[in-house]
């Protein structure tokens, strides 16, 4: 409730223990965590997938499904929530706990406006009219910054944008004024910029309205730019707890250290760059990938027009050279991608791929040149069928290319591959879940370099992994680059990440080229605003830092209003 | 227990009978599902094996009038000679129960088999090239399912063996007959998961290696899709023996001289029902209800336990359970930190290149 005065303590968690049954036999998912929240206080849980986080979480409001077994204690005012059910327990989610998701598209009904939908709250805890309810919804979504509520409060859902849409969920969550809000990931599924926003928003809750606030996430920039403490889990446990600035100042826990160590910076991978750039000017240089005036539009529904995602972008690969393509999502950077792999229509300009005209090409003439291109997906989970064994999906394309007859007859090959990406050969036999998704993104660019191609395509190659894993697969791809010398078009929406790797970096914005040059040019001296505003709505993990940066935001915000 | 030693032994795979399909969810239910589950195997294992040693178990043929004792003598009650009494034609109730079962699991085996390949391969081709071939084939199985399927099966009866019922015209007349009703079945259902699986990032992966159209349909998509066949096997499987009983008790069966059919004596035991001869309807209605419910169960019971949100599992027991390994950790276990950087990936301490 928010009586809480400042200090007082919002949630007590002791000694909890999740146990869950699973098909595998039973999984202790969090064990003996020991935590409390202050009223005003922002109280980070980082760690990686699987650690625990989201569990510990859900536990506060109860919503952990039947399979799962607790024991421990976590109190909110005098009640221990695990012991509690049903009634008392409803009673209690909303009024005193709340939750905001991580996909706010997924969060909210589709169906029902969102004044309903937030005064579906107000209801479930209360006699309100529909008028009082309406009054309340409106106060809330003004609360967090939805401009004209009043009139927007009949809006669905899909008339707002991600970032509204979120600021909705937070609303519903406020609406109750609960003392303590638990957000799971609340900013995973937006764009940096729209993040720097709700980080904004939810910082006014604490101060303003003295909320606690218990913020699961595994980027450490948020962390560092919104948390007062932070505890790390590993492996179901808290390994380490401190205040921000100590955290990441002095970290305490190896793990801890490793996991602030892979956090990717920009402007780590100049050096790199620079040096592949003195060796490919020794070269002749090749351009494999030439676009001029490139224009991809996506058919409409009857009568309407196209949705042009991809409008007069020009560029350029060489051989050997790794161009980073950024942007938001929507901003046309993965259809770009899928152009140049064959895999989507290119409707206008010219782009020219290892020397075909890919406008209007058939498949046919396009096929030869496909065993000079590599892809790499975004998500590994779904890139390999699951039916086939690793060893078969990376001999997949020396049989359909001829250059091996049959599964056992590419395996010397097959291994020769793993072991070029660090993966014991005896995972050939193993199936793609069997595999973590860090695995399994080096199984897939196994698989892409297998016919030792001239270009490689790396859709948001590392966005699905945990950081420490993505330091660790952004490495191997570096190596493999240097090694096998080929050129790559590297697609994220993570400024850092491309960094690391490009040699130069385009930067795209509602389908346009916005800026493209070296990444020292790109990064160090962004000339067109949106890469300025891009570039200060990353969060760097360093408290001090970030509080720095977010003040040149607000600085670029205000000039750009 | 074998459970324990399964899941400790780390990659290698378990026995190939245990992946069975039957097998494997028998292994993995527990609760009510697993008494559903064990209920329809016992159900349809007795009517299996009664199909198969129908020969040997029956006291008498299916068209059997008489023995050494002269005839057996119309709707007489069950007794020691006849355990389950005669029908008003004077056959043997419990032969011809038994005989029944034989010309069910034909009719089921014949008709799946002639729709489960048409369905599928329709399915997959029309699913994944789209375009006119698919819209023509959605339109045509549409319209197939609009007709009605007992009526079809009349007709179907009719050109087949020309109103003439031998053994084999009336169970190809009402295979075919529910073949083609179930060929749009296989067909829609394998069909949407063409589409679904076309746009996975698997299909697409091969199609940037440059795999053929029949590559990728047969050796990427077709095993994907196949999942929920064994669901839909069961519950045609199912409706195949009630269309073969409906047909039977219309008066499109097949004779008594040819084969048993447990519609045919339905059909004839209408007038003993208001006299109180009740042994001759109950008993082959008994079987039909039987076996379609034991059908039934095992396809329900797959169908809850193929979905990860419906299959109910053992509670955990409270005990500390181990902070296995296999808890999802992509960095490695807790006292391998130190060597985060190399230790998790080689485990199996193989050599780097």
């Amino acid at each position: 409730m928010s009586t809480l005065t400042s200090g007082e303590e919002a949630v007590r968690i002791t000694d909890l223990g999740v146990t869950f049954a699973t098909d595998g036999g039973d999984v202790r998912a969090v064990d003996g965590v020991s935590l409390s929240v202050k009223a005003g206080e922002v109280l980070a849980i980082v760690g990686e997938s699987g650690s625990g986080k989201t569990v510990t979480a859900k536990t506060i409001l109860g919503l952990l499904p039947e399979t799962a077994t607790t024991s421990g204690a976590v109190v909110i005012g005098d009640q221990n929530v695990v012991a509690l059910s049903g009634s008392r327990l409803r009673e209690l989610r909303g009024q005193d706990v709340a939750m905001v998701f991580q996909e706010p598209s997924t969060a909210l009904n589709p169906v029902f406006t969102v004044g309903w939908q937030i005064a579906q709250g107000l209801r479930a805890h209360g006699r309100y009219s529909r008028a009082e309810a309406r009054k309340k919804a409106i106060e809330v979504l003004e609360k967090v910054g939805i401009p004209d509520a009043s009139h927007r409060v009949d809006y669905y859902p899909h008339q707002f944008s991600g970032g509204q849409k979120q600021r909705i969920v937070i609303a519903m969550a406020l609406v109750l004024d609960p003392g303590l809000i638990v957000a799971d990931e609340p900013t995973t599924a937006l764009d940096v910029t729209v993040q720097a926003e709700i980080l904004d928003l939810m910082r006014d809750l604490r101060d303003e309205f003295n909320t606690a606030i218990v913020l699961i996430t595994h980027n450490m920039g948020v962390v560092a730019d919104l948390a007062d403490r932070v505890a790390v889990m590993y492996n179901g446990k808290v390994v380490e707890e401190a205040d921000a600035v100590t955290l990441f100042g002095d970290p305490k826990h190896e793990y801890t250290k490793k996991l602030l160590a892979a956090v990717p910076h920009i402007g780590t991978g100049r050096a790199s760059t620079r040096e592949r750039a003195m060796d490919r000017a020794l070269l002749d240089t090749k351009q494999l990938v030439v676009a001029r005036d490139l224009e991809i539009v996506y058919p409409g529904r009857l009568g309407r027009p196209g949705f042009r995602a991809v409008n007069k972008v020009s560029f350029e690969i060489g051989e050997r050279e790794v161009l980073g393509l950024v942007g938001e999502s929507g901003s046309g950077k993965t259809t770009i991608g899928r152009a140049i792999a064959g895999l989507t229509r290119v409707t206008g300009g010219s782009l020219k791929v290892l020397g075909k005209e890919m406008l209007g090409i058939r498949e046919r003439e396009f096929r030869p040149v496909r065993s000079d291109i590599g892809f790499v997906f975004q998500d590994p989970a779904t890139s390999f069928n699951p039916l086939l064994t690793i060893a078969e999906c990376v001999a997949e394309p020396l049989l359909v290319h001829g250059r091996a007859d049959s599964v056992q007859g590419a395996r010397a090959q097959v291994d020769e591959l793993l072991e070029a990406v660090q993966l014991p050969r005896s995972f050939g036999d193993r199936y793609p879940h069997e595999l973590s998704g860090g695995q399994r993104q080096r199984a897939s660019l196994a698989r892409a370099i297998a016919l030792k191609p001239r270009l490689l395509i790396a859709d948001e190659p590392t966005s699905a992994l945990d950081v420490s894993v993505q330091a660790k697969v952004l490495e191997l791809f570096a190596e493999l680059q240097r090694e096998f010398g080929f050129a790559s078009l590297f697609i994220s929406h993570d400024l850092a990440v491309v960094d690391l790797l490009a040699d130069r970096i385009g930067v795209l914005y509602h389908g346009e080229l916005v800026e493209e040059g070296l990444g020292e040019q790109v990064l160090g001296a962004p000339q067109h605003p949106y890469t300025k505003r891009l570039l200060a709505s990353l969060p760097v993990p360093d408290p001090a830092a970030q509080a720095q940066r977010r003040a040149e935001l607000h600085r670029l915000r205000r000039e750009g209003a | 227990m074998s459970v324990e030693t399964t899941s400790v032994a780390s990659p290698s795979r378990p026995s190939l009978w245990k992946r069975l399909p039957v097998i494997h969810q028998l292994r993995q239910s527990v609760g009510l599902q697993r008494g559903m589950l064990v209920a329809g195997l016992i159900l349809t294992g007795i009517f299996v094996l009664a199909a198969i040693f129908a020969p040997l178990i029956a006291p008498f043929g299916y068209g059997q009038l008489r023995d050494e004792n002269g005839t057996f003598g119309a709707q007489q009650p069950p007794s020691a000679e006849h355990l389950l009494g005669t029908t008003v034609g004077g056959y043997d109730v419990l032969s011809r129960v038994i005989w029944g079962s034989q010309t069910a699991m034909l009719v089921i085996l014949i008709a799946v088999v002639l729709s489960i390949f048409a369905g599928v391969f329709l399915g997959l081709f029309s699913g994944y090239l789209g375009g006119w071939v698919d819209r023509v084939l959605v339109v045509v199985c549409d319209a197939i399912y609009a007709f009605p399927s007992l009526l079809l099966a009349i007709v179907m009866s009719i050109v087949i063996s020309g109103g003439q019922s031998s053994l084999f015209g009336g169970i190809l007349a009402a295979a075919i007959s529910i073949t083609v009703v179930f060929i749009p079945q296989y067909f829609r259902v394998i069909r949407a998961e063409t589409v679904r699986i076309k746009a996975e990032a698997f299909v697409e992966s091969a199609k940037v290696l440059g795999s053929s159209s029949f590559r990728i349909m047969f050796r990427h998509v077709l095993r994907n899709a196949t999942r929920t066949l064994p669901l839909i096997f069961t519950l045609n499987a199912s409706e195949a023996i009630l269309t073969l009983a409906g047909l039977g008790f219309l008066g499109f069966g097949i004779e008594p001289t040819s084969a048993a059919e447990w519609g045919y004596d339905l059909n004839k035991s209408i007038s003993d029902v208001t006299s109180g001869i009740w042994w001759t309807s109950v008993f082959p209605g008994l079987a039909i209800v039987m076996v379609v419910l034991g059908v039934t169960l095992i396809g329900e019971s797959m169908n809850d336990l193929a979905d990860p949100r419906l299959r109910t599992r053992r509670r955990a027991d409270g005990a500390p359970a181990a902070l296995a390994t296999s808890t999802v950790v992509p960095g490695g276990s807790l006292d391998s930190v130190a060597d985060l950087d190399t230790a998790s990936v080689f485990k199996s301490g193989e050599a780097l290149s």
